[in-house]
């Protein structure tokens, strides 16, 4: 998963950058802080860099699988989510009630009364990392092989994160490899798509850095988790400029998990032992909006080499 | 104070490790304490001996064995508190 915890609301740059991105129609403002309608400019070039990665990554014949963005509410809490991240978690709540509640909820509707506090709780909580869905459907099939397992997804996850920073959507697409097996299967795993993540968004021809991360654990619980996974070098990200050059985005994260997800869902390796998992994401969003700020907001005048590796 | 906390380990941490066999020294992440374990642990620590942990104490090698735990917990549980 990629942090998103930093900067709660937008600066000043953010802003700017945000306007900029609204005037030229590249995102389209709904109202709300994080949830933007996109152009098709924007799609297109979306649409080219998650080819590319297919591209980077096909020598390794992962398996492509795709979910909604929601997933099931009983998963959701197996996971173990609500422990780490309670704030970022999005659940979906619907109306279950009779005419007469009918009633209720269209006059507090009208005089503008809270109407939600009667919504029930449905099965389904909003994907907060692309992964998470996934877990159970390895488990499920079963020991690993021997050589372990690879999956392609892609999603797009929620964050309960409001932000101005255009950077830090409530609602964006995050690509993934996930590999499950031995702890050095996975390990090599991630080393390979560090030197690769690099190689590809090198191609692109935005700055970039390399940088020991954490996730937004939440609370003084967190600061541990926080710690603990900075101590380990569990989490790396790709980090490119977008609003600040102090404070540049994460647009691609490499992580371990240890055994983590293996012990939460009872992922067994060929010989028995605990699954270890590791997982590469890129932000789609987050790397295309560095690719408008690094080249421009007019496609037309994107640098020859950069539309040739997204185009072909 | 050594079994108390390690009564808390016991308790809260399931390690593969028998716990009364761990020395006042043993790493307890070699023993199988994974990070959600030791953030419950923090927390049960607490709320035994009704303190907070400051910030600066909340990593990895405060709680990295029984005799780090007490050292740390020295430090911040009232004297004649701990039992």
């Amino acid at each position: 998963m990629l942090d998103q915890s930093k900067s709660p609301v937008g600066d000043a740059a953010q802003l700017d950058f945000l306007n900029a991105l609204f005037d030229k129609g590249i995102l389209v403002d709904t109202g709300v802080d994080g949830l933007y309608g996109r152009s098709g400019e924007f799609e297109d070039v979306l649409n080219r860099f998650d080819a590319l990665v297919t591209k980077h990554g096909a020598a390794d014949k992962a398996e492509a699988m795709r979910f909604p963005p929601a997933m099931s509410r009983k998963t959701f809490e197996t996971s173990g989510y609500l422990k780490s991240f309670p704030q970022l978690a999005g659940t979906v709540h619907s109306f279950c009630g009779n005419d007469h509640d009918h009633t209720t909820l269209l006059e507090r509707v009208a005089t503008g009364e809270d109407w939600t506090k009667d919504q029930q709780a449905t099965n389904v909580v909003l994907t907060p990392a692309a992964c998470y869905p996934l877990y159970p459907v390895i488990a499920k099939r079963g020991p690993l092989p021997v050589e372990g397992r690879l999956f392609d997804l892609q999603s797009y996850c929620f964050r309960h994160e409001p932000s101005q920073d255009p950077a830090r959507m409530q609602l964006f697409r995050m690509r993934e490899y996930v590999r499950a097996g031995t702890q050095e299967q996975v390990l090599a795993f991630r080393e390979s798509w560090l030197e690769r993540g690099q190689k590809l968004m090198r191609s692109l021809g935005v700055p970039l850095e390399i940088d020991i991360a954490n996730d937004p654990f939440f609370g003084r619980a967190g600061r541990m988790m926080k710690a603990g996974q900075r101590e380990q070098g569990l989490k790396f990200e790709l980090l490119i400029p977008i609003t600040s050059t102090e404070k540049p985005t994460a647009c691609l994260s490499f992580n371990y998990h240890q055994d983590h997800f293996g012990q939460t869902w009872g992922i067994e390796t060929a010989d028995g032992a605990v699954a270890h998992t590791a997982c590469v994401g890129f932000g789609l969003e987050r790397v295309t909006l560095a690719l408008f700020k690094h080249h421009g907001l007019d496609l037309a005048k994107w640098p020859k080499a950069v539309t040739q590796e997204l185009w072909g | 104070m050594n079994d108390e906390i390690r009564s808390l380990i016991g308790k809260h941490c399931k390690l593969p490790t028998d716990v009364a066999t761990l020395s006042e020294t043993a790493d307890l992440y070699a023993a199988g304490l994974s990070s959600f374990a030791s953030v419950q642990l923090m927390l049960a620590l607490e709320d035994r001996y009704d303190i907070e942990f400051p910030e600066a104490m909340l990593n990895r090698k405060t709680f990295s064995s029984i005799g780090s735990i007490a050292a740390a917990l020295r430090q911040i549980v009232p004297t004649g508190a701990a039992a």
